[in-house]
């Protein structure tokens, strides 16, 4: 395989990279400083910031759950390109193939779903 | 030497560094992400090796969703944000297992090639993966499901006993209990 189609990506990275240390380094120098408890506060999404668990707290084991969850579909769907690649030349046997494998992955998902795992609290 | 010579030189440099930036870092977090470098940089050399989809998986799964899982992880248990002194334990008995392992694979690698030119294989563009996974291993591919699915069903009973033991979540009769 040529690797000619990545050196446009390349450059692109080049170019972000560059803009990302171009602006840390230039913003010192050019932007005012009038600093008020709003902007020294630390930023959470645009929320107000609530104190954190540092140190002996724990997160909420909800968060692993989600992330597992995330990661099983998040390989269900890397095995859909492949697949959909090929899905001309597969034809009814390659369907049927997908349709076993994401049955069986949904078993889990109904699984998380009727036991309550989705909600929040 | 060539272009590709020199990109899996390079790679190889970044990965191995690092990798052990990874494992001598006293921060549990930092390790966390320098292991993203490594595993970038390891997605790179798949990709100069023309393994192009392995290499976009590698990204995908391995830099986008395992080092998410792992921060988790780290902070479910203590979240320890800074320095942790307790990181290492004995270290010679890693350091063993780790140059074992790896002169292993080096010994093993210089005995099947001998050292000799080999050529690249076959680009593993999605096409080629797709066809090879789809038509000649289908009853792995379908067993990887069943494995996503005894994953998710572990995940679910380990971190989430209330759940998943006794009736089902309608009828609990206090959701303060979690």
């Amino acid at each position: 395989m040529s690797l000619a189609p990545y050196v446009p990506i390349l450059g692109l990275f080049a170019l972000a990279a560059g803009f990302a240390l171009f602006s840390v380094a230039a913003a010192p120098f050019v932007g005012p400083r009038r600093f008020n408890k709003a902007k020294l506060d630390a930023y959470e999404c645009g929320i107000e910031p609530t104190p954190q668990p540092v140190g002996g707290g724990r997160f909420p084991v909800k968060f692993y759950l989600t992330a597992m969850l995330f990661i099983v579909f998040d390989i269900e769907i890397i095995f859909l390109y492949p697949w959909a690649v090929n899905f001309g030349m597969l034809g009814v046997f390659g369907f049927v193939e997908m349709v076993l494998f994401i049955v069986t992955v949904f078993v889990a998902f109904a699984y998380v779903w009727r036991r309550g795992g989705l909600d929040w609290d | 030497m060539t272009a590709a010579d020199v990109l899996l030189a390079a790679l190889g440099a970044v990965a191995l560094g690092a990798g052990l930036l990874v494992v001598t870092t006293r921060h549990v977090v930092r390790a966390g992400l320098w292991l993203v470098v490594t595993l970038g940089a390891v997605a790179g050399l798949y990709l100069v090796l023309s393994a192009e989809l392995l290499a976009w998986v590698q990204v995908l799964l391995y830099v986008g969703a395992v080092v998410v899982l792992l921060l988790f992880a780290v902070m479910l248990t203590r979240a320890p944000i800074g320095a942790s002194d307790d990181l290492d334990r004995v270290r010679w008995p890693g350091a063993l297992i780790g140059a074992g392992a790896g002169a292993g694979l080096v010994a093993l690698f210089a005995d099947a090639f001998h050292w000799s030119r080999v050529g690249l294989p076959a680009p593993g563009t999605a096409e080629a993966i797709g066809g090879a996974v789809f038509r000649t291993w289908v009853l792995p591919f379908e067993l990887v499901s069943v494995l996503l699915l005894a994953a998710l069903v572990g995940a679910i009973v380990v971190s989430r006993p209330d759940i998943s033991a006794g009736p089902r979540s309608d009828s609990r009769p206090d959701p303060r209990g979690r």
